[in-house]
């Protein structure tokens, strides 16, 4: 007999749609995009730009809110919470990793990475560990007492994706996190997340322009004007 | 933890913050500075007019004050200096006998202030003993008069030479006397010096006709503060149907006005100062929030609390308005208290120009604890107001469209 373990879906949207009225004629950024994302994803969503990536993230990250549709997080439908109750959501369930700057530049790598612990109220004892834990698996222990400007823009993005990885969020969105990188550093980045993916059981959701780091991802969502193009789990 | 990040952020921009510091200790400085020449002046005009010359309080017959001649002196009853003096915080009770006399010595004749006092009392209140330029200290009797300076020159008479002195006496008695002048007198308010003539107290009633009698009881106390409850104790030891009970605030309303007015424009222009400082620290304020907007929006994604990251904010503008007023605070009292102790006396020629203005040419300052703790107070007041900006800024902001934006 063969048992099927069925995966736990992490992030589910229904028929989201997002329109910017911003400019007179109105932006449909997003036409009902429907997305399931299992818990221990490695996916990349892709489409050229304009496409409504970092409008998808923004709405499955609960910073921004669509115009239609639901998201689901776990269990919890993230469209009906409010501002403050977001922020929390967030805190405790989201790791957010941006395109750059993504560091507090009066602090150091280590209390960087402890940050959304220190947010979370966590123990010093706690963070302290589980902070040079992560920085020696990604071989920064040596610049832990060391601030954002003195790191390269590869360490910097580390830095970030540990800080979101240390409060073991539920899943982490990426927006273009390689997109000021020169392609070694991406690289590196890439191989680093997708050890964490497999390591922490981690799910990553990123976008990106970049051919080597789309054919790093397991499942590659294609966008094209707001809507899901292809769907391909490699 | 947010203070500490607080703290680092102020030394984020090194070069902006000492700027800022700098400006706003300056602007302390300075106007601590003129504060304190301000209100130093003021002490030093109220303690020439009222504690040297009135006394901060007197009794004298009622209707003196209004009609200052020497018909309305008043014969004290016998305790009533000892009850005076006997009431809590009062020094002494200055007697004085005063009316005008023309004085004349030669060919020249001037109007005169004849001042009758107790030498002993008088210590207490004009000191004129420490007044005395020229001359032996302080020899007064019946023969010997101490006269202004002022009123020396334009008598041309110097110590030694006698003059003559003609009045009205009480109740129209004739009065006139002839007095060697024993020294010469000067004192911080030029009527004085251009006036006085001071005779023992005796001396007065007998040459006004007036025996036994006073024109005024002078109260002294060391503070103006006591006088409001000396003046009640008063007004129940005195026959108020005859006698009144005045302030220096009813007897100098001209002293009152002239620094009442003269306050007012001194604020004016601190008010001026302060508007440059304040435009300053905005622009400090305005920079501080603007170029960090993108930070903000990663802060507030990741899931800090709006009003943490406002917190933080205001605690910067805090700290930096503290540390900008202690270093104000730590250059202006040494600064001041050196002025304080070492009053700026004006050159000869600006001297005669002051003093035609009855002015006396010398600033004088206050170490009053209200000349710094004003200043702190404006700062940090405007560093609130001025802080609403980057929390209102921080409260609106959106961090999709701050992160958009600040790329
Ligand atoms: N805040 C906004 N106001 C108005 N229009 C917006 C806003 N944000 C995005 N858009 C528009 O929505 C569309 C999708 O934008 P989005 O940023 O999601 O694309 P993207 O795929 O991330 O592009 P890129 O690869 O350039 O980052 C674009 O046409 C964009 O101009
Ligand atoms: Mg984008």
């Amino acid at each position: 007999m063969e048992t099927t373990v069925a995966k736990k879906i992490v992030i589910k949207t229904e028929n989201i749609a997002k329109t910017y009225h911003e400019s007179k004629i109105p932006v449909q950024a997003l036409k009902d995009v429907d997305l399931e994302i299992e818990e221990g994803e490695f996916t990349a969503i892709v489409g050229p730009s304009g496409s409504g990536k970092t409008t998808l993230l923004n709405i499955i990250g609960g910073l921004d809110k669509p115009s239609k549709g639901k998201i689901i997080i776990g269990d919890t439908d993230i469209s009906n919470l409010k501002e403050s109750q977001l922020i929390d959501f967030r805190l405790h369930h989201i790791g957010f990793v941006f395109q750059q700057y993504n560091l507090i530049p009066v602090l150091t790598a280590k209390e960087n990475v402890e940050f959304i612990m220190l947010l979370q109220k966590k123990s010093e004892k706690e963070m302290e560990e589980r902070a040079m834990k992560l920085l020696k698996e990604v071989g920064l222990e040596d610049k832990a007492k060391v601030r954002p400007s003195e790191l390269s823009g590869g360490q910097q993005q580390r830095v970030a994706v540990i800080r979101a990885l240390a409060s073991r969020p539920k899943f982490i969105l990426a927006d273009e996190p390689t997109a000021n990188l020169d392609s070694a550093s991406a690289g590196n980045l890439l191989d680093m997340m997708a050890r964490m993916n497999r390591e922490e059981n981690m799910t990553f959701i990123f976008s990106t322009h970049d051919q080597r780091v789309i054919d790093k991802a397991r499942r590659v969502v294609t966008l094209e004007d707001g809507m899901i193009k292809y769907d391909e789990v490699r | 933890m947010l203070l500490k990040l607080a703290w680092r952020n102020i030394w984020r921009n090194k070069r902006r913050t000492i700027i800022t510091i700098v400006s706003i200790a300056f602007a302390v400085i300075l106007s601590s500075l003129m504060r304190s020449m301000q209100l130093g002046s003021y002490e030093r005009m109220v303690d020439n007019s009222v504690r040297f010359l009135t006394g901060y309080l007197q009794i004298h017959k009622k209707g003196y004050w209004d009609e200052q001649v020497i018909d309305n002196a008043f014969t004290p009853p016998s305790n009533l200096q000892k009850k005076v003096e006997g009431i809590a915080n009062v020094e002494a009770a200055v007697p004085r006998l005063e009316s005008f006399a023309l004085a004349s010595y030669q060919t020249k004749t001037k109007g005169a202030l004849v001042i009758g006092i107790d030498p002993q009392k008088e210590a207490a209140l004009t000191n004129v003993e420490d007044k005395i330029v020229q001359g032996k200290p302080f020899e007064i009797d019946e023969k010997h008069v101490l006269i202004g300076t002022g009123l020396a020159e334009y008598l041309k008479l110097s110590v030694g030479d006698t003059i003559v002195l003609i009045s009205q006496g009480y109740h129209g008695a004739n009065a006139a006397g002839k007095y060697a002048v024993c020294g010469l007198v000067q004192f911080g308010l030029p009527q004085l010096t251009n006036q006085a003539v001071f005779m023992p107290l005796p001396s007065a009633q007998y040459f006004f006709g007036a025996e036994q009698l006073l024109t005024a009881l002078a109260v002294v106390t060391e503070h103006p503060k006591h006088v409001s409850s000396i003046e009640a104790s008063l007004l129940q030891e005195v026959d108020t149907t005859a006698l009144e009970v005045m302030n220096w605030r009813i007897m100098m309303p001209e002293l009152i006005q002239g620094i009442e007015v003269d306050n007012i424009s001194g604020i004016i222009m601190l008010m001026l100062l302060y508007v440059v400082i304040g435009f300053g620290m905005f622009g400090t304020f305005l920079m501080m929030t603007t170029e960090r907007l993108y930070e903000f929006g990663v802060l507030l994604s990741i899931g800090m609390r709006r009003y943490k990251l406002q917190l933080i904010v205001f605690a910067e503008i805090i700290m930096l308005a503290m540390i900008a007023v202690l270093v104000g605070f730590a250059l202006s009292i040494p600064l001041i208290s050196y002025f304080y102790h070492h009053p700026i006396s004006l050159s000869d020629t600006y001297k005669e120009a002051f003093e035609k203005f009855g002015i006396e040419a010398v600033y004088v300052f206050s170490l009053e604890p209200i000349v710094f703790t004003s200043q702190a107070w404006v700062v940090f007041f405007m560093a609130l107001v001025l802080g609403i900006y980057p929390l209102y800024k921080i409260w609106k902001l959106d961090p999709v469209n701050a992160m958009r934006e600040g790329r």
